[in-house]
């Protein structure tokens, strides 16, 4: 299942309910305010380090650079573009974590 | 307008470019600066990355208005203040801000916010 | 919506005559919308519309006329920088006209 977030961490809580529920073996994708996330110093970025044994993380590259954060991406995360997205969202189920 | 000044405070709380909170607070802003009125900013929460340094939106095809931030000066709005819990929760120092700012604890935010006549919430 | 015509080349703009995009300008572009304005450039006319163009590279905003005027005068001096000069220059308001001309938005606040 491919799990899309798009709200900061810091704001709503749809991060913290995503990876408690998502199965292993789950992808998560970050955009939007949701890339926050994955940088270094961001307090919710140690909940993405421990969840990466079991999820794959990724976030919206376009998304990271536009709030002037692509060089603080933290450790393990992967960084894809528009077609990126495209292709992990034909290749599986999504769902979209308001 | 002359002889009555008043002192407005906009508060800012959201991200950038995920909402249009950031943007719409700028504008009047801007527009405020018309009236000669004692204006500051508080930037709290994620409203701190407005800020952000380095901003770079061409691949997600919206405007990047975090110029304007610098323009602020050239208005004689001089007066802003950024929340320094909400810089450490995200990271972030005084240095990775595109603008001067003065830094304060939450407490101080909330002195400062009671010194006001009004308060706008974004 | 409208669009201008010059060289053989069509320009949108809006349903006020503002350039939709600033990065198609060029001084024909800037001749012809003065010609629309009745403003007849001299040197001191392009001074302001360059400074203008520069003002909104750096800050992505057309300044509010008390701006441009002081922003005018500390660049160019303050026989420029006040609104009298740049009123004779661009009778119909320096922001509004100027900016235009310049290819660039309306300057927030400005109705």
């Amino acid at each position: 299942m491919l799990h899309i977030i798009n709200k900061s961490p810091l704001e709503k809580s749809s991060l913290e309910t995503c990876l408690a529920v998502a199965q292993d073996g789950g992808i998560v994708l970050l955009i939007e305010d949701a890339v926050y996330a994955a940088t270094r110093g961001n307090t919710a970025a140690a909940r993405l380090t421990a969840a990466q044994d079991r999820l794959k993380i990724c976030v919206l590259g376009p998304d990271l650079e536009a709030r002037g954060l692509a060089d603080r991406l933290i450790e393990g995360v992967t960084s894809i573009d528009y077609g990126g997205f495209v292709d992990l969202a034909a290749e599986h189920k999504s769902q979209s974590w308001l | 307008m002359e002889g009555v000044i008043k002192k407005f405070m906009f508060v800012n709380r959201k991200a950038p470019y995920g909402t249009v909170y950031a943007l719409e607070s700028l504008e009047v802003v801007l527009i405020s600066a018309a009236f000669d009125q004692d204006v500051s900013l508080a930037f709290l929460d994620d409203g701190v990355y407005q800020l952000k340094k380095g901003q770079q939106t061409k691949g997600i095809e919206t405007k990047n208005f975090s110029p304007t931030y610098r323009a602020l000066d050239g208005y004689d709005i001089e007066k802003l203040y950024v929340e320094r819990e909400a810089l450490e929760a995200r990271g972030l120092s005084e240095e990775d801000l595109l603008v001067d700012v003065t830094v304060l604890s939450r407490k101080e935010m909330g002195a400062l916010m009671e010194e006001q006549d009004v308060v706008l919430s974004f | 919506m409208g669009t201008i015509e010059v060289g053989g080349k069509s320009y949108e703009t809006d349903e006020e005559g503002y350039l939709t995009d600033l990065a198609q300008w060029n001084e024909d572009v800037g001749k012809f919308l003065a010609k629309q304005e009745n403003v007849e450039m001299t040197d001191q006319h392009w001074e302001v519309i360059n400074f203008l163009r520069e003002y909104y590279t750096e800050f992505q905003i057309a300044p509010a006329v008390r701006v441009l005027t002081k922003a005018i005068g500390k660049k160019l001096g303050a026989d420029k920088g006040n609104s009298q000069y740049l009123y004779e220059l661009f009778p119909y308001g320096p922001a509004k006209q100027a900016c235009k001309i310049a290819g660039l938005p309306k300057p927030t606040g400005c109705v």
